[in-house]
């Protein structure tokens, strides 16, 4: 009975969080104020929690597997959703359904940790399907605006469509080798074609949740639909988990298919990264700018996963964590700018650095970050990564990798010259910043300055991942 | 006494600068951190001369390795030999003499000097890491404050030429580094400099990583043709941005097309080395012919820049010794040289607010001391003797003539040649600008330097002159590590 509870401990935590907030709800009607502060609190001691009394094991005959890789990405995603709930506050004091919001996202977060644990294909689709419905209720937060119900009608639709696929894939493979237990798979001997059939249908569910192109149409839409905070959690959190389940897929569950999956990841990464890129060049809403840029930023992910060797596990664990902190600080200020004066257009940044001196230093540290400029830490993690790539020794690669960092830039110093050199009549206006806000983004800036800087953290990574 | 110093100075006047108050102690703070910069390069230069003369003949003095992420093979790698020491001196001197030269920017003072700062990190970083991971990070530190610089403080189109000079040179990153990873893991997953060099990478590998390390450092020193982004980004960028790019940032390609490309991958750089005879001469006479046509004088001294750092190339292109030695040279004084240049240009256009040669004259009356710095810096542009200029192309054109074959022979030529071309376009920009009758009478009534000016000035002529009357004290610094170069180098068909 012990062994239940601190095993599963990150999953049991979310769960009586979730019912504190229901209770909470459900109690005399609170001040969204009050209620979000209680939330944040919870999150935090959520997230601090997870760092104690941790056992790893296997539970229910090898559906749940814990192992301290996957208790170290689970902590990783608890401060995603601890910052989200800091940086997006003044939306989420204005929304009408705010306790709702949250089980919703630890609903959700509850299905990317089961994902992560997961050690059959049956726990893996269950914990998709948690992890994906909630978030089409989130998407749908805005209920003023039609686009936000148009997003998450699409979300839905495509997500489903997804799972089928999906379905069909799982009920493949456990039609040609007879088990649904990852732990059994890599011992197949011969690998038949309807297996690869199956894999591919896996590949595609996966590639989906990821936005690789080609299945990344659903991504902008969504995105620029969904209230900010859910842009966040599906472009921040939800991709991260993905990533690291897509990581021990691949490496550990499907390596006799090793030979299928190296070339189609490489093709997909140059398609992805480059056609992230062309998109991202073109957009001036701040939030489908964002959108394709975190679909290029995948690609950069995958560019990683050629290497197929514990070096490539410890760099995507550390980028994701970069990655997080710099999304994060980008969608808050974003997020921050929209709800304070509705204004979400490169355009309507221009000249931001006038009235608002805060939210452009920690606007242009998050961008440089996502492009990978020294001393912040995107650079460290994008670097890893290709060093992790450039270990599989395909050079070609790897210089189209090299030139899509630099296309990234330009339209990242797009943004920057808007708030810094372009001169506007009309800048936005002074916005003051409430104290969580301000420690949301504080937090972010110092994650991004000292992740890389401060190198015991990729070393505690890398450690951790030996056990992989 | 650790070469850490040198970064940790920079940082702190950058700390200084975000907790100064107004905008007169911002300029304090960061004038003291650079003397305190000069200062601490002049001490590790003598103590370097010290310790040398002292008999240690250690290739890399002051070294220390520091563990930054063990299980990558990265390590805070640091050293300095007498080429690095040299690049820092250099890096000091025009720290300062910028510094000095923006005292009177209003505009978000601050961010300026933290900006500033900043760039002078990153250089200071760069000639000191003995890692190539490390040399990559400052490499890439400078490349947002370049941008910030020229597109906030700028002139001209700014945010154009900011945006050229941001792109072309993170392409030439991008080739660096996948250079860099080859190397990494052909020389078994260490990042380290001087382990690599030890190991012996087999002449197909070279052939592939060399020309991608090269031509990514060749597009920060200009390289032909990748050269595009300098006139704009230098006559774009404000007075102290232009000292830097052109003073130092151009030589980080230099440094590291010395000593990443040529030290690491000597088979290599033999087998190239004529295409970088051949680019480098055609950047030397281009660029002189290219100015013949500017009307303003800061894109004179952009295009006479790509002239001059192709000086450098083909010294590093023609594989002797006194050539590289010559190349080290060039950089340096060519360093000091247009970072001089640029302030001047800066202080007329501070005065008489056109850059254009034909709309001024006779300055000399109003402005001497100004116009006596421009021809000082004139004649040192064209390689008058006595100063550093005649000292650094000699080396280079003597040790061109070393290699005896005829295509050599004629490159060498061909870049003399330029010399000529040379004098025409200083002499009549400068005369035409000092001399003659005065073009516009408000120029008739302008102020002449003032102190700090007149400081920035002081301090770079005495760095030109002290190279150009007394030249073996560098050149005593900078040899051995150039014969470093020239033993892995090995034999070289003259």
């Amino acid at each position: 009975m012990n062994a239940l509870f601190t095993i599963m401990k990150h999953e049991l935590l979310l769960t009586l969080f979730l019912f504190v907030i229901f209770f909470f709800k459900l109690g005399k009607g609170m001040r969204n104020e009050t209620m979000l502060s209680i939330v944040q609190v919870l999150l935090l001691v959520n997230f601090i929690a997870g760092f104690f009394f941790n056992t790893t094991g296997i539970l229910f005959d090898g559906m749940y597997v814990s192992s301290d890789v996957t208790i170290l990405e689970k902590n990783i995603l608890n401060l995603g959703i601890y910052l989200i709930s800091l940086v997006c506050s003044r939306w989420l004091n204005q929304s009408h359904h705010l306790p709702e919001f949250f089980v919703l996202m630890l609903a959700a977060q509850m299905g990317l940790f089961f994902m992560i644990s997961s050690g059959n294909l049956l726990m893996f689709f269950l914990a998709l399907e948690l992890a994906t419905i909630p978030v089409a209720a989130m998407a749908n937060y805005d209920l003023e605006h039609k686009q936000s119900s148009e997003g998450a009608v699409k979300y839905i639709l495509s997500s489903a469509f997804s799972s089928g696929i999906l379905l069909f894939g799982i009920s493949l493979i456990y039609g040609s080798t007879g088990t649904i237990r990852f732990e059994l798979f890599a011992t197949i001997g011969q690998v038949s074609t309807l297996q690869i059939l199956a894999f591919i249908f896996l590949f595609a569910a996966f590639a989906f949740k990821l936005s690789i192109v080609p299945f990344h149409l659903w991504t902008a839409d969504v995105y620029e639909g969904s209230p900010v905070a859910t842009t966040s959690y599906l472009s921040i959190i939800s991709k991260g988990a993905t990533a690291f389940v897509f990581m021990t897929v691949l490496y550990k569950v499907f390596a006799p298919l090793m030979f299928v999956w190296n070339i189609l990841i490489i093709i997909l990464a140059i398609a992805t990264m480059v056609i992230g890129n062309i998109f991202a060049l073109r957009q001036n809403n701040i939030r489908r700018f964002l959108a394709f840029s975190s679909i290029a930023q995948v690609g950069f992910i995958l560019v990683a996963l050629v290497g197929a060797n514990t070096d490539s596990v410890a760099s995507i664990i550390y980028f994701v964590l970069v990655y997080l902190v710099s999304n994060l600080g980008a969608f808050g200020v974003a997020s921050i700018i929209q709800s304070a004066t509705n204004k979400d257009t490169i355009e309507d940044y221009k000249g931001m650095y006038q009235n608002n001196p805060f939210l452009s230093w920690v606007m242009a540290l998050a961008l440089f970050s996502l492009a990978g400029i020294p001393p912040v830490a995107g650079f460290f993690g994008k670097l890893f990564l290709i060093r992790a790539g450039a270990s599989s020794a395909q050079y070609w690669f790897i210089i189209i990798a090299a030139i899509n960092m630099m296309v990234a830039l330009y339209y990242y110093l797009r943004v920057v010259r808007a708030i810094f050199m372009d001169k506007n009549s009309t800048p936005l206006q002074p916005i003051a910043l409430t104290n969580t806000e301000k420690l949301g983004l504080i937090i972010c800036s110092i994650g991004i300055l000292i992740t890389g800087l401060f190198s015991p953290i990729y070393d505690y990574i890398a450690k951790v991942v030996q056990q992989f | 006494m650790n070469v850490l110093l040198l970064l940790a100075i920079p940082l702190i006047t950058v700390l200084a600068v975000l907790i100064a108050r107004n905008k007169q102690q911002v300029r304090w703070v960061s004038f003291i951190g650079a003397a305190v910069q000069l200062e601490l390069a002049l001490a590790f230069l003598f103590m370097f001369r010290n310790m040398r003369s002292g008999g240690n003949m250690s290739s890399i003095l002051f070294e220390k390795n520091y563990p930054l992420f063990p299980s990558l093979g990265i390590n805070m790698h640091i050293g300095v030999d007498g080429i690095a020491i040299a690049m820092i001196l250099l890096t000091s001197l025009v720290v300062i003499a910028g510094v000095l030269v923006s005292w009177n920017v209003e505009k978000m003072t601050k961010e300026f000097y933290l900006l500033l700062n900043l760039l002078s990190l990153g250089a200071y970083g760069f000639f000191i890491s003995l890692d190539l991971f490390v040399l990559f990070f400052f490499l890439e530190l400078a490349v947002i404050p370049k941008y910030l610089l020229i597109g906030i403080w700028g002139s001209g189109r700014k945010e154009y030429s900011a945006n050229k000079l941001a792109l072309m040179l993170m392409g030439g990153s991008a080739l660096v580094l996948v250079g860099l990873l080859g190397l990494y893991f052909t020389a078994g997953n260490t990042f380290d400099l001087v382990a690599i060099a030890k190991t012996s990478i087999s002449p197909a590998t070279q052939k592939i990583i060399f020309p991608l390390l090269f031509i990514g450092f060749g597009v920060f020193t200009a390289l032909f043709p990748f050269h595009t982004w300098v006139p704009d980004g230098h006559s774009s960028a404000p007075t102290a941005g232009s000292m830097f790019l052109a003073g130092i940032s151009m030589k980080l390609g230099g440094y590291g097309a010395l000593r990443v490309a040529t030290y690491l991958l000597p088979e290599g750089a033999k087998q190239y080395a004529d295409i970088i005879i051949v680019l480098s001469a055609i950047g030397i006479l281009y660029g002189a012919f290219a100015t013949m046509m500017q009307k303003d004088l800061k894109y004179i001294n952009a295009y006479s820049s790509i002239s001059h750092c192709g000086f450098v190339l083909l010294g590093i292109g023609m594989l002797t010794k006194t050539a590289i030695a010559g190349a080290v040279l060039q950089m340096v004084s060519h360093g000091l040289m247009t970072a001089l240049f640029f302030a001047i240009i800066g202080m007329i256009y501070d005065r008489t607010h056109t850059r254009t040669v034909s709309e001024m004259g006779g300055l000399m009356k109003s402005m001497p001391f100004i116009t006596t710095v421009l021809f000082i810096v004139g004649l040192c542009s064209l390689g008058l003797p006595g100063l550093s200029g005649f000292v650094a192309e000699m080396m280079v054109f003597v040790g061109s003539w070393e290699r005896t074959g005829l295509f050599h022979r004629i490159a060498t030529i061909a870049a003399c040649m330029s010399i000529v071309v040379t004098a025409v376009y200083i002499l009549r920009a400068i005369g035409s600008v000092a001399m003659g009758p005065v073009k516009n009478s408000v120029h008739g009534t302008l102020s002449d330097a003032g102190w700090q000016e007149k400081l920035a000035a002081i301090i770079l002529i005495i760095g030109i002159l002290a190279i150009g009357l007394a030249p073996n004290w560098l050149v005593d610094i900078v040899k051995p590590g150039v014969d470093v170069i020239i033993t892995k180098l090995g034999t070289v068909v003259y």
